[in-house]
């Protein structure tokens, strides 16, 4: 016994390094990974949370409804009835929190209208499209389109 | 199968192992979201997009997307009658602000909306070096920006170009498929502002989504499918020319 242990002191010294390495190894992995690494696969966990919670600045076209059922009947069978109203709105999560005190920007058709219905060669054939400096004479639109159900003739026009 | 009382007992402590991860799956941040339930992608029908730049609009407005980077954008092809290998693509600052009237040259235009395909076997996700951008249980690639190094491994090995590298944080970011939106029940800010439907949010996992129905009865492509990322954006009636 005491043969076999006489020159092993160099391989103590070296198990002894390991050991310590090891230790060492696990405690700073134990400080620095997030306790949420690998609860899901190879990534921190919390990170999806932490991107589910930030704030919606679109409400959903049911929010809207959930208030503007006047609008939303207007909508129903007219020509924009699958148009939901922040396409034209724009964002507007802040005014459905607090009705009261932010107000939607009142819109211009002269500009918004022609985003969507401005002639292009590359756009759908069946869509409707107009080339509005000869369309209207420089009318706005709303002057004869009703935007929630543009239309005309058909009940929709002003 | 012979399973002998030894063998059992050797059994039993790995399932239970395999027990605890499953249930680790289940704690939810959202209530009434199960992460496990869902597998989302998006539907693009191609014929019904009018290059309006809603979309890249809305994205913009509801991700606080820099000045010139986007996380959606749209392309204009133009194809003359038979150069179909070398079709003109452009896209002004994105299409966020519509396009000019295209050139009529005979052959034929259309419009490309573009955004992370969502691969299920993403390119960008196996090559980050620090665990930083993932798919998550749901089916969505997305980036750890606390955990980001900026490295831009990802951004180079997207076969897509949809990742860049935000010009304040010095990050890695993306489309989230608005993760913030789809787990409390919404649809994303660029499908719920296009105003003719050529983008809807589909859950592949949920069989009453119309995206399987729409799938079966029309001619629907994904891009790059030779690269076999596992790409979740359907396009319907894709031309040929699209890279």
């Amino acid at each position: 016994m005491n043969t076999f242990f006489r020159d092993a002191g160099h391989l103590f010294r070296l198990v002894a390094v390991f050991v310590i390495g090891l230790v060492l190894f696990l405690v700073l992995r134990g400080v620095l990974v997030p306790k949420s690494f690998g609860q899901y696969g190879h990534y921190r966990g919390n990170a999806l949370a932490e991107l589910a919670t930030k704030p919606v600045n679109f409400a959903g076209h049911q929010a809207c409804e959930a208030c503007h059922s006047d609008v939303a009947e207007k909508k129903k069978d007219g020509k924009h009835a699958h148009v939901n109203c922040e396409a034209c709105h724009g964002p507007l999560a802040k005014h459905a929190d607090d009705p009261a005190s932010v107000t939607p920007e009142k819109l211009d058709a002269a500009v918004l209208c022609v985003k969507c219905h401005e002639a292009n060669a590359a756009k759908p054939k069946a869509f409707p499209q107009v080339a509005s400096a000869d369309h209207s004479n420089g009318l706005s639109c709303d002057t004869c389109h009703q935007p929630h159900s543009p239309a005309i003739g058909a009940g929709g026009g002003k | 199968m012979n399973l002998s009382r030894r063998h059992l007992l050797l059994l039993l402590p790995s399932a239970a192992v395999a027990w605890k991860y499953i249930l680790a799956g289940t704690p939810e941040a959202a209530p009434n979201y199960s992460k496990t339930n869902h597998w989302w992608g998006m539907l693009i029908d191609l014929p019904k997009c009018i290059g309006c730049g809603n979309c890249v609009r809305a994205c913009q407005m509801e991700n606080d997307v820099p000045d010139g980077y986007f996380r959606t954008w749209v392309e204009r092809y133009h194809v003359s009658e038979w150069d179909q290998e070398n079709p003109k693509v452009d896209s002004p600052d994105g299409g966020k602000k519509g396009f000019p009237p295209a050139p009529e040259e005979g052959g034929k235009n259309f419009f490309v909306p573009k955004l992370c395909n969502h691969c299920a076997d993403s390119p960008c996700t196996q090559v980050c070096p620090v665990g930083a951008t993932f798919v998550s249980p749901d089916g969505v690639v997305l980036v750890d920006k606390t955990y980001c190094l900026g490295c831009r491994y990802c951004v180079q090995a997207c076969p897509y170009g949809c990742r860049f590298i935000n010009p304040k944080t010095d990050t890695a970011e993306k489309c989230t498929l608005c993760y913030h939106r789809i787990t409390k029940g919404l649809t994303t800010a660029c499908c719920e502002s296009c105003p003719t439907g050529a983008r809807q949010l589909a859950d592949l996992k949920n069989p009453k989504d119309p995206i399987h129905e729409f799938i079966r009865t029309h001619s629907v492509h994904v891009l790059k499918p030779q690269m076999a990322t596992g790409a979740k954006i359907f396009y319907n009636e894709l031309d040929g020319s699209v890279r």
